[in-house]
């Protein structure tokens, strides 16, 4: 068959184009001018090469938050992603208590980050907050705006609490996908409770469950909202991550040049674990197809 | 293996069932003896996968018990049945590879890893998939899959009942052939009790001693393939088994005659004057169509060649009747007469065929 060649067809690009450039690569580009170059403000910038770079590399600030931020999204998902699929296994497979439930999960995920924030930041204050008036009460010493141990608590339950629903739910959908013969011939095989996880529900639920790896390493990655709401990245710097470490830099010190570098190798590291990520879970679905 | 004992088993799928209509089994008291092999023949939804479940212990009858040898399992777990079971989309432990696929239900019972190794290899020789005992079982092909399906039923030699829910329906045809015998093979070898639910009557015609029909929730006969032909219990018996099915036509019967549509058919017996509905059911075999002469009216609409013999639908009255030539006879020229050989003729009341005086029950 003999190929058509039109290159007007170019123009049916030209939109999304357009608007791609509009959304991510003009902005983008503003960074990066913005990480080459020094300004003493009066919008006067002066070249600087790779400084910032090199300056941010060699910050132990920006390691730190790194390492704060590796800490954070580790802990969450070790604690959302078998939370999620523990709940997942105990909802009802069918009937009005599998809406009930679907819709309760649900709500968590419906709330505005922010107000999630003020939410926990009312809820764990030792004077008037239900959690923390009683931890107080009972005789625990609690106060996530003094105590390291308290605020790391405090962030990482909100972060629970607020999504471990979304994993949840799509361990649910992918329990559901699993007919019933399965279960049938594996309790005629006489398998273990363990054995029907670990060798028919965790294998149906992998393609899904890595879907809920990425997106809650990407968000938790990349969490601002809540604890800056509920500690503001304290006590000292122990809940500044690294988005609100960013912002501290770029809008509270002005440092421009320093905060752009950041945000760049920042951009890289999400998109190097995406494209890791993405390569693994392309590999187990040309596994499924052999 | 045991002699399974249905005692007044029923079920239905609502809790609360209030007519027969509820009934997706409808009552029922049958033994299947020990070392047969048995099909569970019908329509779809006829209720066979559900006696099958309720067997195999993954359903609980609504009414009724279950015995094994004598022993009430009616509410026993599936796995203190000790039986196999393979169903109808095969069911295959992805993540595992063939070997562990076919190992599993004995390495789940504790058996002695030599024993579970010789297994493994007998039950891959008969299934043909000796060369890939290593591979991963997820992306094999469905056949493929289903053999290891097969596989994991028969791996196990001291079960009860080897209960297979339509198992061949996913299998290429060449296959299915080769995987039966394969299956009458083992049963001839073992003497397993086995139960095989199909809805095709030559899978179940060529597997099974007996076989089992299901209709509408209820059995209405079990006999040997040659039974279900020259007898069937039931109208639907004498329409589901053979191709085409028995012919159905409404008489009027006194003693061995019967009156269809004012023609009269002699009957092999004497039927007496039975109460009800009655019919009479004559295979397509047992058609004779001639031209003129004695018989009754027909008016041929279509001749279909099936290759080894042929098809002849006629009307009668507006009531189908079909023939079927032996090989090699013509077609009369203006056939309009059927008659029916009296051999093959049988007396339906109701639905139910009524026994002439004289014959054994």
């Amino acid at each position: 068959m003999n190929k058509t060649v039109n290159q007007k067809a170019w123009f049916l690009v030209l939109p999304v184009l357009v608007l791609v450039a509009f959304s991510a690569i003009i902005p983008l580009m503003t960074v990066v001018n913005y990480s080459v170059q020094d300004s003493f403000g009066n919008n006067e910038f002066f070249w600087a090469g790779l400084e910032w770079f090199d300056e941010m590399l060699h910050s132990e600030r920006m390691w730190n938050a790194l390492g704060r931020q590796i800490a954070f999204s580790a802990i969450i998902l070790a604690i959302e992603i078998p939370l999620g699929i523990f709940v997942a296994l105990n909802m009802p497979k069918s009937g009005v208590w599998a809406s009930f439930c679907l819709v309760l999960m649900s709500l968590p995920l419906l709330i505005p980050w922010n107000v999630v924030g003020t939410i926990w930041q009312i809820f764990g204050r030792v004077d008037i907050g239900l959690l923390g008036y009683t931890l107080d009460a009972v005789g625990i010493e609690y106060n996530y705006t003094q105590d390291f141990f308290a605020a790391w608590a405090t962030v990482i339950v909100m972060d629970v609490w607020h999504w471990t629903s979304l994993v949840a739910l799509l361990a649910y959908a992918g329990l559901q996908s699993i007919p019933d013969a399965y279960y049938q011939a594996a309790k005629i095989d006489q398998a273990s409770r363990w054995a029907v996880f670990r060798y028919i529900e965790l294998p149906k639920m992998a393609g899904v469950l890595m879907i809920a790896i990425l997106l809650r390493f990407m968000d938790s990655f990349m969490i601002y909202t809540e604890p800056f709401v509920v500690t503001g990245g304290g006590p000292g710097n122990s809940t500044t991550f690294l988005s609100i470490d960013l912002v501290k830099m770029a809008l509270g010190q002005f440092d421009l040049g320093p905060a752009a570098a950041f945000s760049i190798m920042y951009y890289l590291v999400i998109l190097l674990v995406s494209w890791v990520f993405y390569t693994v879970m392309t590999n187990l679905d040309k596994r499924d197809g052999v | 293996m045991a002699k399974i004992t249905l005692d007044n088993l029923a079920h239905s799928y609502s809790d609360r069932p209030t007519s027969e209509d509820d009934y997706a089994l409808k009552e029922l008291n049958h033994d299947w003896a020990d070392g047969e092999a048995y099909a569970l023949l019908g329509a779809s939804g006829c209720g066979k996968s559900t006696l099958l479940n309720i067997i195999s212990g993954l359903l609980q009858p609504s009414q009724g018990r279950i015995l094994f040898d004598g022993h009430d399992v009616t509410h026993a777990p599936t796995a203190e049945r000790n039986i196999a079971q393979v169903f109808q989309f095969p069911v295959v432990y992805d993540t595992m590879t063939v070997r562990q696929n076919l190992a599993f239900p004995l390495r789940n019972r504790g058996a002695d890893p030599a024993y579970v190794a010789s297994r493994v290899q007998a039950i891959a020789a008969m299934i043909g998939m000796e060369g890939t005992l290593d591979r991963k079982a997820r992306g094999l092909t469905a056949d493929a899959k289903q053999k290891i399906s097969l596989g994991r039923g028969m791996v196990r030699e001291d079960v009860n009942a080897l209960l297979f829910d339509e198992p061949l329906t996913v299998i290429d045809p060449h296959m299915k052939w080769e995987l039966r015998t394969q299956l009458k093979t083992l049963h001839r070898d073992f003497g397993h009790t086995m139960i095989y639910v199909t809805h095709d009557q030559t899978e179940a015609l060529t597997f099974a001693d007996k076989v089992v029909v299901m209709y509408d929730g209820r059995v209405v006969q079990i006999g040997t393939p040659q039974q279900l032909f020259e007898r069937p219990a039931h109208t639907f018996v004498g329409y589901f088994i053979g191709s085409p099915g028995m012919n159905v036509l409404p008489a009027d019967i006194r003693g061995d005659t019967g009156t269809v549509g004012g023609s009269a058919v002699a009957l092999g017996g004497d039927y007496g004057t039975p109460a009800g509905n009655t019919e009479l059911g004559v295979r397509p075999e047992f058609v004779r169509l001639s031209a003129g002469g004695d018989g009754l009216p027909v008016t041929v609409t279509r001749v279909e060649d099936v290759g080894r013999h042929k098809i002849v639908r006629a009307d009668a009255h507006g009531t189908r009747i079909d023939a079927i030539l032996p090989e090699g006879a013509p077609l009369p020229a203006n056939a309009d007469r059927a008659t029916f050989d009296p051999r093959g003729v049988n007396v339906y009341a109701d639905k139910w065929r009524v026994a002439p005086v004289g014959e054994a029950a």
